[in-house]
């Protein structure tokens, strides 16, 4: 009796911290904005643009939230609890496309909006998504940042995120699709930090170790661009070894200042949730319908074409180097 | 007879990790190298810090969980301490580092011995408890490089006579645990609390004390190895050091430290971290596909283990003797 009373009072308690945010204001169109993982200072910038849309719009509010790491698992709980709370539109960043459709399935019968965002799920499993910029795009503006700084060519080394982030592989496979207009420069590695500082930083070193001559290591990764800075800097090839690739510009302007990295680049990430949250809005009101070809609203961002897998591009990525980085490094 | 066999262990493991040095080498000229052999020592030095709090939290027939998260909460304190306040001297900074991470280890030590809650869930529940106080008090947001002072990350950099200030830290700790494990009745304690809890209190020992004297110091390593960590990797966000934890007991379990109790030394403990920090710094230059690196280091580990086991199987618990007696 007295187990049953203690379970009773917990799942209570657990019941209100789920259901905490459903008594309030339920006219407002609920938008939640699923993270990869919380405390990526990313997704808190994506979380501030959507704020942004959200009092922009004036009957919409922003639920942020996400697991603590990485996992699809954590995302399918996310996902489940956000089902309980009957909000009216899901925007996603996967872990996973395709761990995460079966929830996102429930979730779309029960008549919520679901769309992804930045890193994309499965056709299946969604009714539209967002590209931060296109995949071509990105993967150009990452060689052509390398390229930039090796007038005679060498070579250069990936280090990417896990070996199954969606996005990051996409580019990656659109960098080299435009290699040959690099003749000069050769691809020598693409390792895997895993998104983790200490496993990222051990891997620029074995690449430095590996690759003497290496001149550029490209890390579309925000943990890797900065654990990949800091290690160049400890081996003391500063000026040798270029750093580059995506990276946040609060989190890189110590790298820029060192000068292990020249210039990076990323979409401004607050465009981004704004973006999002305007996209989610226009379809969980039903002003819009997710399908091939339809022009749908971002407010100050535009409209966003759809392509054929319901799939849009919000911008092109943005260069940041020592010219622009104070303006930049206190906003995301 | 007892140390002859410890010794033999660890000459086995010193062996292996020999071995391992020179196959990475065959694949990778360079890699045992004198600089580079110190570079991998360096690298080493929180895993095998915390691989020797680990273990006299072991030693008790406990485990702690919580050492990872430990390690980012101070971690973060110490980066926002000195992101906000850069005048603040460095070695006030680590004396905070410490003075937090004892008081983690002494609240898991006071669950473990007041009131009694198994030291596995009591870890478990402070591993997401100290996770989750980093969001609270850093919001989420990364602490980086730039908004650092160049003292508080030059320090752990700084070189003595070749070898960074973190190595020397390690060393100074791996020289401070064997006289305390081998030449101080506390040390001594230790083992006879894990070796047989029962009759390490007919000889006067108090269990639970001994075991939250383990947890405290272990929590106090852990909080020096937070402003390592942050220092070192010149960053401080809400996932540092995440999974690292299970590194820790793997470089004990590794190291022959028994997860039974009663049974380890501090260079099995250290030849452990080493040997799994070897593997870390290997992989990425030996030139093995990363899809095969997890593999290769679970293979690594559990192949220690069974060479642990087999030892085990046939020494038995004899320690406890020699504990009763030297007490």
């Amino acid at each position: 009796m007295k187990l049953f009373t203690k379970l009773a009072a917990g799942l209570t308690l657990a019941g209100a911290l789920m259901g905490g945010t459903a008594a309030i204001a339920q006219d407002n169109v609920r938008i939640a904005l699923v993270a990869k993982s919380l405390g990526n200072g990313f997704f808190e910038a994506a979380a501030r643009g959507a704020e942004e849309a959200a009092e922009e719009l004036g009957n919409a509010e922003i639920i942020y939230t996400g697991p603590t790491s990485t996992t699809a698992e954590g995302q399918i709980e996310v996902i489940n609890s956000l089902i309980a709370q009957q909000v009216d539109a899901i925007a996603i960043s996967a872990n996973d496309p395709d761990a995460v459709v079966p929830a996102l399935q429930r979730a779309m019968q029960r008549g919520i909006t679901v769309i992804s965002w930045d890193s994309g799920v499965a056709p299946e499993g969604r009714e539209m998504h967002l590209a931060p910029s296109s995949n071509e795009l990105i993967g150009q503006t990452i060689i052509k940042l390398a390229a930039d700084h090796m007038p005679e060519g060498g070579q250069v080394a990936v280090l990417s995120a896990t070996s199954t982030s969606t996005n990051q592989n996409a580019w990656i496979e659109e960098m080299n699709a435009v290699m040959d207009q690099y003749p000069d420069i050769e691809v020598v590695a693409t390792v895997y930090g895993d998104d983790l500082a200490d496993k990222s930083y051990r891997e620029a070193q074995g690449l430095m170790q590996s690759y003497p001559d290496l001149d550029a290591i490209i890390a579309p990764t925000s943990v890797g661009i900065v654990a990949a800075a800091q290690a160049v800097q400890d081996a003391g090839k500063v000026g040798e070894v270029n750093v580059t690739g995506l990276g946040l510009p609060s989190e890189m302007a110590g790298a820029i200042e060192s000068g292990a990295s020249e210039s990076f680049a990323i979409w401004n990430p607050v465009d981004l949730g704004y973006a999002t949250a305007m996209l989610a809005y226009n379809l969980a009101t039903d002003e819009a319908t997710a399908e091939p070809g339809a022009e749908i609203g971002m407010g100050r961002m535009g409209t966003a074409t759809l392509d054929d897998d319901n799939t849009a591009a919000m911008s092109e990525p943005f260069t940041y180097d020592a010219s622009n980085i104070d303006e930049y490094k206190d906003i995301f | 007879m007892m140390a002859g066999l410890l010794k033999s262990r660890e000459a086995i493991l010193a062996a292996a990790l020999i071995a391992l040095v020179l196959l990475v080498e065959s694949r990778f000229s360079g890699f045992a190298a004198p600089g580079n052999l110190a570079s991998v020592f360096n690298d080493t030095a929180i895993l095998m810090i915390l691989a020797l709090g680990q273990m006299l939290v072991i030693l008790t027939r406990c485990i702690d969980l919580s050492l990872a998260s430990n390690l980012a909460l101070t971690g973060m304190a110490t980066a926002m301490v000195n992101a906000a306040m850069p005048g603040i001297p460095v070695p006030l900074l680590i004396a905070m580092a410490i003075g937090m991470g004892l008081v983690m280890g002494a609240f898991n030590g006071i669950l473990v011995w007041k009131l009694d809650i198994p030291p596995i869930v009591v870890t478990l529940g402070t591993l997401t408890i100290y996770r989750g106080l980093i969001f609270i008090l850093s919001g989420g947001q990364w602490i980086n490089s730039h908004e650092m002072s160049a003292a508080y990350k030059g320090l752990p950099r700084f070189e003595i006579l070749g070898l960074p200030v973190m190595a020397w830290v390690a060393v100074a700790i791996i020289l401070g645990f064997i006289v305390l494990v081998t030449r101080t009745s506390l040390g001594r304690a230790f083992y006879a609390v894990g070796g047989n809890p029962h009759a390490a209190v007919y000889t006067g020992i108090d269990v639970g004390r001994t075991r939250f004297t383990a947890f405290t110091i272990a929590g106090g390593l852990a909080g020096l190895c937070g402003y390592l960590w942050v220092a070192r990797y010149a960053v401080a966000y809400t996932d540092v050091a995440e999974g690292f934890e299970l590194d820790v007991v793997a470089a004990c379990v590794i190291g022959g430290i028994s997860i039974a109790g009663g049974i380890g030394t501090v260079g099995g403990a250290v030849l452990g971290a080493l040997f799994l920090g070897t593997i870390k710094n290997a992989l990425p230059v030996a030139g093995i596909s990363p899809f095969w690196q997890m593999a290769i280091s679970g293979a690594a580990i559990i192949i220690a283990v069974a060479f642990n086991a087999r030892g085990e199987r046939t020494k038995g618990r004899v320690i406890l003797k020699s504990a009763e007696h030297a007490s």
